[in-house]
């Protein structure tokens, strides 16, 4: 398929080392940039970096994605603030912790909240500008963790799992009205959101898995892991039946 | 953690990012890059070491001035690949475009441009410097001058440089107009220097270092200026092959390097331009970066690493000494194929423990081949200092304490600037403390 050409971006979860360093991959095209996220010191950092790379004024906004009700206003700000936005990238996530989530259902919730349903909220919003505009591209940050339960981590797996089957549902929706809907599912990558983690072989650098977003939006694609070989590795993990899987830890 | 030699070897050395640190280790700490040096300076033994690679950041560019705001864990690499299309270039390179702004700063590096550009530390606007009592200071030749001149050739003892402005420099296209001329001895060396290097903004010289004979001294002359025409380049032969395959994977066994080897390389190198003089178009990183196309090269020493002599001689006594260094180097038979000849030119650095001075300046690559190389490189050193040259500390894993005094002379000044909680391996060894 032909490089789409690429003017505008939105991106939600910009702190994000992933998201940060995919915007460095469209700085370099001179696209014009919407950044939101929760720190603004942060946040204005980046929008300085990418100003200088890009060449062009980056706008910013603030907001705390478990915070629901300040979501769906936030979208209106950005439509009204960024008009005739082409690209949408949704990066933010909160990993959180498996055994609090166990027990504390606010805090389990709270995962809940910033990993899906704030994505949620943003992607419906998102994707009817852009199916009245008849043209788009939405990238979603998903996981591999979304793609069976484990006991380990399945509370920030169940988010991921229904943002990539949102994901699915939309991308249905949208395939004949212009609209490019791209699911990514890293596999271990080396950010600030994994660095209390034991990094092992399969771990890759935030600027490898940016490089295969950045190539996967351009292209086109529907559903992407990242680096490749987690696809065949989800499938052997997917493949398993599950009265072996509950017995095993992995 | 090791330097770019790979030697010396130390232990307890701690890495922590300069963003998180707040110096409450009692132990010594000392700033560092991208630890492209190749001894001591930027190592520490029982001690912290503080990484810029998370504060990497632009601040700010003016596109009417060339002046860019950046933070100090921004590299070379970067910069070239941010602002070539933009038409600006950093104002001086080194041989390598894996080094960071900070680390340009705190070692005054220089590229083959010095005649004309003098150092890094030339083309230095401001800087942040973070101390250890948690307070920044901004430094510029107007405010806080001292500081200014100690940081610029600091060897990251002085505090950590948060940010840096830096003058770019215009260029009109994105590759090099490179005259390239073979010699057969180093008086032929001299006088095409003399004769070029005024028309040429950089220049560099390539040095057979394992020839003897007739053909001690050969060597290739290469000069160049940044085109003014707009055509594009195809990216050369090596620049097709994929990263994976350009990566030095491991340590070579060190009998892979032997003088039978580099001798066949030295010679298809001299040989590799058939005609006298060449002049040709070449890209930025086959002129200025081209041992960056293999990445992790200095693997190919071996675990023990190697040994980089980098000496500077005044002009009177230049000729003489490198007759006398290149004849060390090849009765030896231990020196490798990566030798360079420049000479410097006069502008006058800030940096107080600057390296580059008027005169001609060698570099030659040794394998750590234990106490034989050991006194070589202090032979080297030796007529060094008989000839009032100086050595490099960024490549310097060796040199006496005496010999440091004496090449950097404003020492016993630089060291009032020192951040108390700071020191490196480097300093221990060459300040006697």
């Amino acid at each position: 398929m032909a490089n789409k050409s690429i003017k505008k971006v939105v991106c939600f979860g910009a702190t994000s080392k992933i998201a940060y360093e995919t915007l460095k991959k469209f700085a370099n095209d001179h696209v014009e940039f919407y950044l939101v996220g929760r720190n603004e010191e942060k946040l204005s950092e980046i929008k300085n970096d990418l100003e200088v790379r890009s060449g062009k004024v980056v706008k910013i906004g603030i907001c705390d994605f478990s915070d629901l009700n300040k979501v769906q206003a936030l979208v209106g700000k950005v439509k009204s603030e960024f008009s005739n936005f082409d690209t949408c990238l949704v990066c933010h996530g909160f990993l959180g912790e498996q055994e609090k989530a166990e027990s504390d259902v606010r805090y389990a919730n709270e995962i809940m909240n910033i990993n899906f349903n704030s994505y949620f909220i943003l992607l419906t919003e998102i994707a009817n500008y852009f199916e009245e505009k008849q043209s788009g591209n939405i990238c979603v940050i998903s996981s591999v963790a979304g793609d069976r339960g484990r006991k380990s981590n399945y509370v920030y797996g169940t988010a991921k799992g229904a943002v990539s089957i949102f994901c699915q549902g939309l991308r249905n929706r949208l395939f004949d009205k212009g609209v490019n809907v791209l699911t990514i599912k890293p596999g271990f990558v080396s950010t600030p959101m994994t660095a209390h983690l034991k990094q092992g072989a399969l771990f890759v650098s935030a600027e490898t898995v940016a490089k295969g977003i950045y190539n996967a939006i351009l292209s086109g694609k529907d559903e992407v892991y990242l680096p490749s070989f987690w696809r065949l590795i989800m499938m052997l993990i997917k493949g398993i039946p599950e009265f072996i899987f509950k017995k095993l830890s992995i | 953690m090791k330097s770019w030699g790979n030697f010396p070897s130390l232990k307890n050395q701690k890495l922590v990012s300069t963003k998180s640190c707040n110096f409450s280790d009692k132990a010594k700490h000392l700033a560092i890059g991208l630890s492209r040096s190749y001894g001591d300076v930027c190592l520490n033994e029982d001690g912290v070491l503080l990484s810029n690679s998370e504060n990497s950041k632009f601040i700010s560019f003016d596109a009417q001035t060339g002046i860019l705001k950046a933070e100090s864990g921004v590299t070379i690499s970067e910069i070239i690949k941010v602002f070539l299309p933009k038409g600006w270039f950093p104002p001086v390179v080194p041989g390598t475009k894996f080094v960071t702004l900070g680390g340009a700063i705190a070692n005054d590096i220089h590229g083959k441009n010095h005649h004309i550009s003098g150092t890094f530390g030339n083309h230095v606007k401001s800087f942040a410097l973070k101390k250890s009592t948690g307070e920044e200071v901004i430094c510029s030749e107007k405010n806080n001058k001292e500081m200014f001149s100690a940081t610029i050739s600091g060897l990251g003892l002085t505090g950590v440089i948060v940010w840096a402005e830096i003058q770019l420099k215009k260029v009109k296209s994105s590759h090099i107009d490179m005259k390239s001329i073979k010699f057969k001895n180093l008086d032929e060396f001299f006088s095409l220097s003399e004769a070029h290097d005024k028309n040429f903004e950089y220049t560099v010289a390539w040095l057979d270092c394992v020839s003897s004979g007739k053909n001690f001294g050969r060597g290739i002359y290469m000069a160049g200026n940044h085109s003014e025409n707009k055509t594009n380049l195809k990216a050369s032969f090596i620049e097709k092959i994929p990263n994976v395959l350009r990566t030095v994977p491991f340590f070579f066994p060190s009998f892979i390097l032997n003088k039978y080897t580099i001798r066949i390389f030295n010679a298809l190198y001299y040989n590799k331009q058939f005609s006298r003089e060449i002049n040709v178009p070449i890209g930025i990183d086959p002129f200025f970066f081209p041992l960056d196309a293999v990445f992790n090269w200095n693997k190919i020493y071996g675990k023990n690493g190697f040994f980089q002599f980098q000496c500077v001689v005044p002009e009177s006594k230049s000729k003489e000494c490198m007759k006398e260094l290149l004849k060390i180097a090849v009765d030896s038979g231990q020196a490798s194929f990566l030798a360079v000849i420049k000479k410097f030119g006069n502008k006058k650095s800030p940096g107080l423990l600057s390296f580059p001075r008027r005169g001609t300046t060698i570099c030659m690559d040794f394998p750590n081949a234990g106490k034989d190389s050991v006194s070589l490189m202090k032979k080297l050193e030796e007529v060094t200092m008989n000839a009032d040259g100086a050595l490099y500390p960024a490549k310097d894993a060796l040199m006496s304490e005496l010999s440091f005094k004496k090449c950097f002379p404003n020492w016993s000044k630089f060291k009032k600037y020192i951040d108390p909680v700071f020191s490196s391996s480097f300093w221990r060894r060459v300040s006697g403390e």
